[in-house]
């Protein structure tokens, strides 16, 4: 491990130079093209006939007045398109999973308020307003299920029949044996209890596709902005029975996703279905108010944890149930397990704890469902851990930050009581340099001094916590997905002028891959940055890909660009010692876009010189090598994957005449190994972090008792801005992977995990006096007013 | 809502005329009648402020005026920024040497948001700007390195007027 500042460029390598991005000079001057800057001739324009009520069976669906409305020129049910069903399921036991079908437009039933019934089709997109206006559906209601309490309750009204208890996962998983013995002879046992709310991932661009119908290539082109290009094109050729080369999903550039475009929209299928029904080209463009309602949600979950610690502060077991409100159906590829899956796995988290139990449930409710959302759970259950520490060290009268460097794990590798091995990381050292910072900068002065003041309420708080990224077959597998997703392919392609073409199944959604795998690429073949074109988000051009999730894109995907970059490497080599006569092993890259003699460096040929030979004079080549210069490259990880981590500490002023919080301070100790491209990994930070301030303080999904969504506009859906997200201090340390192709590891959702646990304890420590610990999040001005007041009651 | 409106528009300095509905929106307008892709819609009820364009020099929000408001006014679009040949203005460079954007999806209005402030306000300190850019959502960055951005071209400015 060491520590460096960033922005510079290291042996004159890409890697880990801030080079100006790529992706920037389009994006700047307003010619990105997202999904909605694209017109087709004969363009037609969907919206969707939405439930207005939460929970009811279908009585009646009235068109005709929408037929009739000016501009309309169709309008389709369920039965109308006759699509297959949208099913994720996972290899396990019907103990520990159901199966529940998503049709792509409601069909007997409707489960949340917002669920499309039938799509309406008009030649612009106002007509289509009026035209979804004129609908009639009938409804028989029934109960409406709106809560993981009122669903497990006994006799609740069923979501989906198929699912008894509304349950979709129950896993009960490691059971440390003798555990229950621990937490009775343990010295200390602490409890947290805790909620987090539910929200919208929030990107800026709402999801949209545009369909047509392709005569000549006899294909379904379907541009929609989605993580998973390839998966979304598995489902549209399985609901409308076309085989896979019929169907050709593109992406144009994407403003965001955050997980929420990392699953299959049911919308995106009705509207291609449509465009293959009309034979026209077809534009869906999610309303913000859709957006706010109908898409997937995510990070309603409820824990009640105990740890039990011993004397000196060690933490001895944990003992936890999580119940994840997946809200109406199960996402596809992911399933309603993703989140009790992904807490129950890997809740130790960055603590040596040697004895663990726990229990993951999904349940069902009659709310917008659940897909992933950066961080997947780790927000929510690092959140838990860390309160369980500040409780083990009030209990203990320790300092909190003292707990945890007795519990980190310093030891690499190291094997968890999850069965998961923890590459070499930097836990303690980056909460010992976090601490630290905060001191050197005189907050605990700060805090000290305001304890003297009745006007000023000083907390500070941390979280430490690693991030699994890098997840390949082997982990997702483990997880017993049905779609294992793990592996990257990548293929290069070096044209006559000596540049290449690199594929990538990974899928940038702002996350500047067109920029960082091709510093990877640019170091592995000696070129220039700007000889290298990555592509990407395109099933016809890209064999296969998982897309862009879990920071898997450069700890995968960039090592499979690297080891196709070493396979062309070995061609341009094997070629160019032909000619040159020598040994192939007497040959290397020259650095300069060519390959030299080792023995006599002044000798060599350009990949130019190399490449026209290769594809116009190939009668000269070498037996058994091209013609054509291309290569492909896979990279998966059948371990653990790799793990980040870092520590995030956080200054608050509470308010005591409104309970209002302010961020005085933020500090990051991040480590995600070897940093491609330092000022991207500080992005990726900077706009997680303020995703995880979002979650702790002020954005959260409301439904009233009846499914009726009370957020649908941004007046009621707080998304903070600049002045509620503070600046945030960056320090970097390097710890780099052992079996990744760079060094690196996963930068992509760090900040977002870290964020609420610390602003939580933050906030905490500023109510010391009082006696009151606040555990759910979003957190509550009104508790923190009357904790302060002395009128908080539980 | 067939009736018809022949309007007459000035966008970038380019005189347009339109037959529109008389509910059609100016960014609607901006984007499908004009092809100016760059200004977005995010939000459709005037919080995000993806759509900012600049009407007769102040930041407004396209997605709440209706074309045939913007009659008679002089229209700034992102399109406007960059010289002739696409090089960025000095504005757009700061925004990249910063990392002020990711996906860029709102940094179209951003940009519009810092060019009509700063040339209304080109004083403007730091904490000034962070207030303005608070006007506009962002989901990528967590806003410092916008604020960073437009206060170093505010500097620049300064420095050689």
């Amino acid at each position: 491990m060491s520590t460096r500042e960033p922005g510079f460029r290291r042996d004159g390598s890409w890697v880990g130079a801030s080079v100006p991005r790529r992706e920037d000079p389009r994006l700047l001057v307003g010619r990105g093209r997202f999904v909605d800057d694209i017109t087709l001739p004969g363009m037609l324009h969907a919206q969707f006939v939405r439930a207005g009520v939460a929970h009811a069976r279908i009585t009646g669906v009235d068109l005709a007045e929408v037929l009739a409305t000016p501009g309309v020129v169709a309008a389709f049910t369920a039965d109308d398109l006759g699509l297959a069903d949208i099913t994720a399921v996972l290899d396990r036991p019907p103990h520990e999973f159901v199966p529940t079908a998503m049709p792509v437009l409601a069909r007997d039933k409707v489960r949340y308020v917002g669920e499309p019934i039938a799509i309406v089709v008009a030649r612009d997109p106002y007509a289509v307003e009026d035209g979804v206006e004129a609908a009639i559906v009938e409804y028989d209601e029934l109960a409406p299920v709106m809560s993981d309490t009122a669903a497990l309750a006994p006799g609740a009204e069923l979501v989906h029949a198929e699912a008894p208890a509304n349950t979709l996962v129950d896993v009960s998983l490691f059971a440390t044996e003798g555990i229950d013995d621990v937490f009775q002879n343990a010295p200390t046992v602490v409890r947290v209890q805790a909620k987090t709310g539910r929200q919208n991932a929030l990107p800026l661009e709402t999801r949209g596709v545009v369909a047509d119908w392709d005569d000549r290539d006899e294909q379904l082109r379907v541009q929609t902005c989605t993580q998973i290009p390839h998966q979304v094109r598995t489902v549209l050729a399985r609901c409308t029975g076309l085989a896979e080369r019929q169907v050709r999903v593109t992406v144009p550039d994407m403003g965001g996703g955050f997980g929420q475009k990392c699953v299959v929209g049911r919308e995106e299928i009705a509207a291609a279905a449509a465009a293959l029904r009309l034979r026209r080209p077809v534009k869906w463009i999610e309303d913000r108010r859709d957006a706010l309602t109908a898409a997937f949600l995510a990070r309603e979950q409820r824990y009640d944890a105990r740890a039990a610690f011993d004397a000196e502060g060690a933490i001895l077991a944990l003992d936890v149930d999580i119940v994840c409100d997946m809200g109406a159906y199960s996402c596809y590829p992911f399933t309603a397990g993703i989140e009790p899956l992904m807490a129950s796995a890997e809740m130790p988290g960055v603590y040596r704890l040697p004895a663990y139990r726990v229990r993951g449930r999904a349940v069902t409710t009659n709310k917008a469902p659940t897909g992933p959302y950066r961080g997947v759970s780790r927000p929510q259950y690092v959140m838990v851990m860390e309160r369980l520490m500040e409780k083990a060290a009030r209990a203990l009268q320790l300092d909190a930050v003292e707990v945890r460097r007795r519990n980190v794990i310093t030891v690499f590798p190291y094997r968890g009581v999850n069965n998961i091995t923890y590459d070499p990381g930097s836990y303690r050292e980056s909460l010992d340099l976090c601490e630290q910072v905060l001191h050197d900068e005189g907050w605990y002065k700060v805090r000290s001094d305001s304890q003297e003041s009745p006007d000023r309420v000083i907390g500070i708080g941390y979280s430490c916590f690693s991030e699994r990224t890098g997840y390949g077959s082997g982990a997702f597998a483990a997880r017993k997905m049905s779609v294992v997703p793990g592996f990257d392919i990548s293929e290069i392609k070096m044209d006559i002028s000596g540049t290449v073409v690199v594929s990538t199944g990974t899928m940038s959604h702002g996350q500047s891959h067109e920029t960082t795998m091709a510093q990877i690429v640019a170091d592995r073949l000696g070129l220039d940055i700007n000889q290298v074109k990555i592509v990407q988000g395109d099933t016809d051009r890209i064999t296969y890909g998982f897309g862009s999730f879990a920071s898997r894109s450069i700890t995968i995907g960039g090592s499979a660009v690297a080891a196709a970059s070493a396979k062309l490497t070995e061609q341009l080599r094997e070629i160019a010692a032909h000619l040159l006569e020598t040994d192939v092993d007497n040959t290397e890259l020259d650095g300069a876009g060519g390959v030299r003699l080792r023995d006599v460096p002044g000798r060599g040929m350009s990949f130019a010189d190399i490449a026209e030979i290769a594809y116009l004079k190939a009668h000269l080549l070498p037996k058994g090598v091209g013609p054509g210069l291309a290569a492909t490259a896979s990279f998966d990880v059948m371990g653990d994957g790799t793990f980040s981590n870092a520590t995030h500490g956080v200054v608050v002023e509470l308010d005591r005449g409104t309970g209002g919080i302010e961020i005085l301070r933020y500090v990051c100790v991040e480590d995600c190994g070897v940093a491609i491209h330092p000022q991207v990994v500080e992005g990726q930070c900077r706009g997680g972090i303020a995703q995880g301030i979002a979650g702790a303080l002020f954005e959260q999904v409301n439904y009233d008792d009846t499914g009726q969504p009370l957020c649908p506009s941004f007046m009621e859906y707080k998304v903070p801005t600049a002045a509620e997200i503070p600046d945030v201090a960056i320090h970097h340390l390097e710890t780099p992977c052992a079996f990744t192709e760079s060094g690196a590891k996963g930068a992509g959702e760090g900040g977002t995990i870290g964020a609420p646990a610390a602003v939580l304890n933050a906030v905490n420590d500023g109510l010391r006096h009082t006696g009151v610990e606040l555990d759910d999040t979003p957190i509550a001005r009104e508790s923190v007013y009357r904790a302060l007041e002395g009128t908080y009651r539980d | 809502m067939t009736e018809i409106q022949l309007i007459e528009l000035t966008v970038n300095g380019e005189r347009h005329e339109l037959a529109v509905e008389p509910r059609r929106l100016l960014v609607d307008v901006l984007r499908h009648d004009l092809g100016l892709t760059g200004t977005h819609v995010g939000c459709e009820h005037g919080i995000c402020g993806a759509c900012t364009v600049l009407v007769d020099g102040a930041p407004a929000r396209a997605c709440l005026m209706f074309a045939a408001q913007a009659e008679g006014s002089e229209i700034r679009t992102v399109e406007s920024l960059a010289g002739p040949n696409g090089e960025l203005n000095d504005l757009q460079r700061c925004f990249t040497e910063h990392h002020g954007l990711q996906c860029g999806f709102c940094t179209p209005g951003f940009l519009m948001l810092a060019e009509g402030y700063l040339a209304e306000c080109p004083g403007a300190t730091k904490e000034e700007i962070r207030d303005v850019v608070a006007a506009n959502l962002c989901r990528c960055t967590g806003y410092q390195t916008i604020v960073e951005a437009i206060d170093s071209c505010a500097s620049a400015r300064r420095e050689t007027p």
